[in-house]
């Protein structure tokens, strides 16, 4: 697991469109914008037995935006994230193609424990909300919601949503030494080979050597069902 | 399963769902969610609120079994339209493999207000994913649903891949995807839910040539739900 991808984006919340207004990170004295944000604060439960979560990627968005879909290759970016667990290149496409906001987490989310981030983006007539993370003890599985609609919140309104599990389709889940980036393992996280469905679909489960698959390096504590983790959304602003 | 649709139907005034029966027109997209499991040809159907395709807690019917064991949804689909139901049958054109999908379009439900749906799960012995009589929204727009997969309770799941499709022939008719093994001595030589049930997943092992089972257990496994189901209402 690479430690220095989980921090290099750091706690950066940011707003595109601030971006381009304004170059200082001042954003809250910038009286023009301001009565223009919607702020939503999101916490992420890991309900996993023993699953880490890397950081989280989180984008604000419109409906032109899709980060993965059943049955359809996935992009480098979510393989990058599903393999390795680095929200960078995800977050790049996201941005390029033209999402509010985005926001990545400052670290891994260990079983039973919480992360909270903020987010701001300009108010649209859409505002969905799209999150990803890696179960960092598998090959390719990640957890997420798509396009989760927030145009309906008002200020102080929550809604909660469980996450499933989703399969990347890049590597197999081979559940072998050296292949899991996790504490599990500590082996490789991304690698752009893909020998696997090279389509996104739910995942089916790890089988882990307590079940009858002597070379799996995950053992019983690493198995899951779906939901993976509990997101709650809350508007602040 | 959660759906907001059907709670806020329940909500209507009795005089107002009594006076639904008119014609309603469906696009019925069907996503196969699963990375490993195919599904044999779909039956969806419309029907009244006294019929069922299958029910979770009962003994499978013969034209059930027929389809959970080999497929064959001819049964299930000539006991239906003798009691008034509207089918299609096979929308997908065959197998529906994992992770894609099919849109059934501008199916004419007559009357029917219940909606129904099964296939066989592949390769499983009795395996299947469906829907039991959701009620069909009376408002225009968009509504998804995701499906469980079934054990028929007909067959014992012993995981053998020997071409048994025939009803009541144990074993598995086939894995399209040909990521199965051979040589398995069997999981199980019984059944111990003969309801229908919530299938407990497939046990597989990683032994190709032998072992007690002719799925991969990295391959051939999944999680609920194993469809979603996007229902258009026009």
């Amino acid at each position: 697991m690479n430690m220095k991808k989980y921090f290099g984006i750091g706690f950066s919340v940011f707003s595109l469109a601030f971006m381009s207004a304004c170059s200082d990170s001042d954003n809250d004295n910038d009286g023009v914008k301001v009565g223009t944000l919607n702020g939503y604060e999101l916490t992420v439960t890991n309900l996993t037995s023993n699953q880490p979560l890397s950081p989280l990627a989180v984008a604000i968005h419109n409906s032109n935006y899709t980060a993965w879909t059943i049955g359809v290759e996935p992009s480098l970016g979510l393989e990058k994230l599903a393999e390795e667990g680095s929200t960078t290149e995800f977050l790049n496409e996201a941005i390029s193609a033209g999402v509010y906001a985005s926001v990545s987490g400052e670290g891994a989310i260990f079983s039973g424990e919480s992360e909270t981030l903020e987010i701001e983006s300009v108010k649209n007539d859409e505002m969905k909300l799209t999150i990803a993370s890696m179960l960092i003890n598998t090959n390719d599985a990640f957890t997420g919601a798509q396009s989760i609609d927030l145009s309906s919140l008002e200020i102080g309104d929550e809604l909660s949503v469980l996450l499933p599990v989703y399969d990347a389709g890049t590597e197999a889940n081979n559940e072998l030494a050296g292949t899991i980036p996790g504490p599990a393992d500590g082996g490789e996280g991304f690698n752009i080979a893909r020998d696997d469905v090279n389509v996104v679909s739910r995942h089916p489960g790890v089988v882990t050597n307590i079940d009858g698959y002597d070379d799996s390096i995950l053992d019983s504590s690493h198995r899951f069902d779906s939901p993976i983790a509990k997101l709650v959304l809350k508007r602040i602003q | 399963m959660k759906i907001n649709s059907i709670l806020a139907m329940s909500a209507l005034p009795l005089v107002m769902a009594s006076s639904i029966a008119s014609a309603q027109t469906l696009d019925v997209k069907i996503i196969n969610l699963t990375q490993g499991m195919y599904f044999t040809p779909l039956l969806v159907s419309s029907h009244d609120a006294s019929q069922h395709l299958f029910e979770s807690g009962t003994v499978a019917s013969v034209a059930l079994a027929a389809m959970a064991e080999g497929g064959d949804i001819s049964g299930l689909v000539s006991a239906s339209e003798a009691l008034g139901a509207v089918n299609s049958e096979n929308p997908a054109n065959g197998l529906l493999a994992p992770s894609s999908s099919t849109t059934l379009t501008d199916f004419n439900t007559g009357t029917n207000e219940y909606l129904s749906i099964t296939a066989m799960l592949l390769p499983t012995n009795d395996g299947f994913v469906g829907l039991d009589s959701w009620e069909i929204p009376e408002a225009a727009g968009t509504y998804t649903i995701h499906l469980n997969a079934y054990d028929a309770g007909s067959e014992a799941n012993d995981e053998i891949i020997n071409g048994g499709a025939a009803l009541g022939t144990l074993g598995i008719p086939a894995d399209p995807g040909a990521n199965n093994g051979t040589g398995a001595s069997g999981v199980t030589s019984t059944e111990t839910n003969e309801t229908v049930h919530i299938h407990r997943g497939n046990v597989g092992d990683t032994d190709s040539n032998a072992g007690v089972s002719d799925v991969d257990s990295r391959v051939h496994r999944w999680l609920n739900p194993v469809a979603k189901v996007v229902v258009t209402v026009k």
